[in-house]
């Protein structure tokens, strides 16, 4: 048997035509017009990439003509129930996929990416595995006939590190991934946890990782193998644990980057175009978005990764700061204030998500605008546990695109603006992040709410603080009226005061 | 192919997905995680050769039934991807006036 299964350019080139697919599929994205088409692009490229897989892989006896492979030894019956067995496992995964997105809360969206994102970490892994069992199929391999003795399979060097570095780095996604999931689930506190000498553990484990694939280059033992994949298991895991909850959406991007370098890293393997592409979209794909979260909130990749942020923070002047003077309003004050408006900017953040208030807050707009209000949204990049997360809740709440603006282009209107209505944000509308120096948010890029006329604060109680653990200056402001209440609750009574 | 003409593929695709992730638009954001874990599933592909793989004894069986197991995962990822990427889009609506 040869060493590389002999692949017809038509096949080369239908893979090709999969990865253009899925370039276009990103690059509809870039509005929400064009970008449904691209959705179905990205739909008809994995098409083709299945089917084109199918044809050339499933030897169906006369059917598959031309194309067939040189394992195409099996007689007729078997080859069907190996056809009937993997659209058997398509039909599973399809069911359980199509269900899932269709009951999906889109609040909890963060928590499908990071388990969708286990999946593809999982399917890498046991990928990876499957080559390294069976090298032949994959055309991976040589085999040596000794004179004496069994034939020997030797899996070829370059494919040995590139196998070994995809089964590494979807072990890592995979159980990164999980743990993301059961912290955004809320099955798991969102506080970090911090091993002692964890920097020295973790290190040593991605040395010892390194080492053992670099070792399995001239062994190819199974040992080896094994443990390059539960070293890179517990890794994954050790690395993610103690990422606190205000971070979580840099480490969904970050690990939306590793699914698609896993992808590259097989498709290297398999040597074929449309898995590399995706890997190398993928992996750019969420490494931008890590860095997009990373400048938003002004922290350094390294301080991210490195955890402990968004903990029980002894931060500043948290503990003494309720004693300050501020004001309350109610529902009345609120509608009276926004009525006599000519323009307000809304600015939410993951606590309307947690209220499930984007519906009520769409209808306090609506009623707003029949007062001749002009009404705008205001999103801080990481407003919500993901990129983009307020921006789909609004949308869910037939808020329409063109009223919703990011941090750049609405942050110079606040100061022509009569009501800045914050509803579920805190850290993000945080002044002291642009003038104390000792705050652990200075430097962040934060909404100018304060410069408005009137600043009205949803939150359920004085007591809180954000994520990052500070308390914020805004409650003590002049112009700031504190309406406290929960957040769902707050905007239907001031929906019922507009009448 | 060897080694090198992979390689440069990886690195062009690279920029190609630097400049066309930079244009997507950040109310987009979601979407993109979205579609980009569908079509990452494209590893699909290494899990039906895998599965597709007859009669080669040894680590055969279990590489066989590790590929199905990975197509089911794959899959998942694929149809719930695209059918959650599509459902959000479906919602960005423009003002009415």
């Amino acid at each position: 048997m040869e060493h590389a299964v002999a692949v017809s350019p038509w096949v080369s080139l239908a893979y090709l035509v999969a990865g253009v697919c899925f370039i276009l599929a990103l690059r509809g994205l870039s509005s929400p017009v064009t970008s449904q088409r691209g959705n179905r692009l990205g739909m008809i490229g994995m098409a083709i990439a299945v089917v084109t897989t199918l044809v050339t892989h499933v030897p169906l006896g006369g059917l598959s003509g031309a194309h067939a492979p040189a394992i195409a030894f099996g007689g007729d019956f078997i080859d069907l129930v190996t056809f009937g067995q993997i659209l058997i496992a398509i039909a599973i995964g399809a069911a359980i996929g199509l269900v899932t997105a269709r009951r999906i809360a889109m609040t909890a969206m963060p928590q499908l990416v990071a388990a969708f994102h286990s999946l593809v970490g999982l399917a890498a892994v046991l990928v990876a595995a499957a080559a390294f069992l069976n090298p032949l199929a994959f055309g991976i391999a040589q085999v040596i006939r000794p004179i004496y003795g069994p034939d020997l399979v030797t899996i070829l060097p370059v494919s040995r590190i590139e196998m070994a570095l995809g089964v590494a780095i979807g072990a890592i996604t995979f159980s990164g991934s999980v743990i993301a999931f059961l912290k955004l689930n809320g099955n798991m506190s969102g506080k970090p946890i911090m091993l002692p000498g964890r920097h020295v553990i973790n290190l040593g484990l991605i040395a010892g990782i390194l080492g053992l694939i670099a070792y399995f280059v001239t062994d190819q033992s199974p040992w080896v193998f094994w443990t390059i994949t539960v070293l890179s298991f517990v890794i994954g895991f050790l690395l993610i644990i103690p990422i606190g909850g205000a971070d979580m959406p840099v480490v969904v991007s970050m690990l939306n980057s590793y699914s698609g370098w896993a992808a590259a890293a097989m498709g290297f393997t398999l040597h074929n175009t449309a898995m590399i592409v995706t890997g190398a979209l993928v992996g750019s794909s969420g490494a931008i978005l890590s860095y997009i979260m990373c400048r938003a909130m002004n922290r350094s990749f390294i301080s991210v990764i490195a955890g402990g942020f968004g903990g029980d923070s002894s931060g500043g002047a948290a503990a003494a700061a309720t004693d300050r003077p501020w004001k309350r309003g109610s529902a009345e004050d609120a509608a009276f204030l926004m009525q006599q408006a000519e323009q307000v900017i809304i600015v939410p953040g993951y606590g309307m998500a947690v209220a499930q208030a984007q519906h009520a807050l769409r209808e306090m707009g609506d009623k707003l605008k029949e007062h001749g209000v002009r009404v705008k949204y205001a999103i801080h990049p990481v407003a919500g546990r993901m990129p983009g997360h307020m921006n789909v809740l609004l949308a869910e709440a037939n808020v329409p695109y063109d009223e919703v603006f990011e941090l750049e282009d609405i942050n110079s209107e606040f100061a022509q603006t009569d009501v800045a209505f914050v509803i579920g944000a805190n850290d993000v509308t945080n002044p002291a992040a642009k003038t104390d120096k000792s705050s652990p948010i200075y430097g962040m890029p934060v909404l100018d709410v304060e410069k408005a006329k009137t600043v009205l604060f949803i939150k359920r109680s004085m007591g809180g603080v954000g994520y990052a653990g500070v308390d914020n200056e805004l409650f003590y402001r002049d112009n700031t009226m504190m309406l406290l209440a929960d957040a769902k609750k707050m905007v239907e009574e001031i929906v019922k005061s507009l009448d | 192919m060897d080694f090198i003409s992979i390689l440069s593929i990886f690195v062009l695709a690279c920029f190609v997905g630097y400049y066309v992730v930079w244009s997507v638009t950040p109310a987009l954001h979601t979407p993109l995680m979205a579609v980009t874990n569908a079509i990452s599933s494209v590893i699909i592909v290494g899990a039906l050769i895998a599965a597709a793989a007859t009669g080669l004894g040894n680590g055969g069986a279990v590489s066989k039934w590790l590929g199905l197991l990975a197509v089911v995962f794959a899959s998942i990822n694929i149809f719930g991807g695209f059918a959650v990427t599509a459902r959000m889009l479906a919602m960005y609506k423009k003002k009415v006036r």
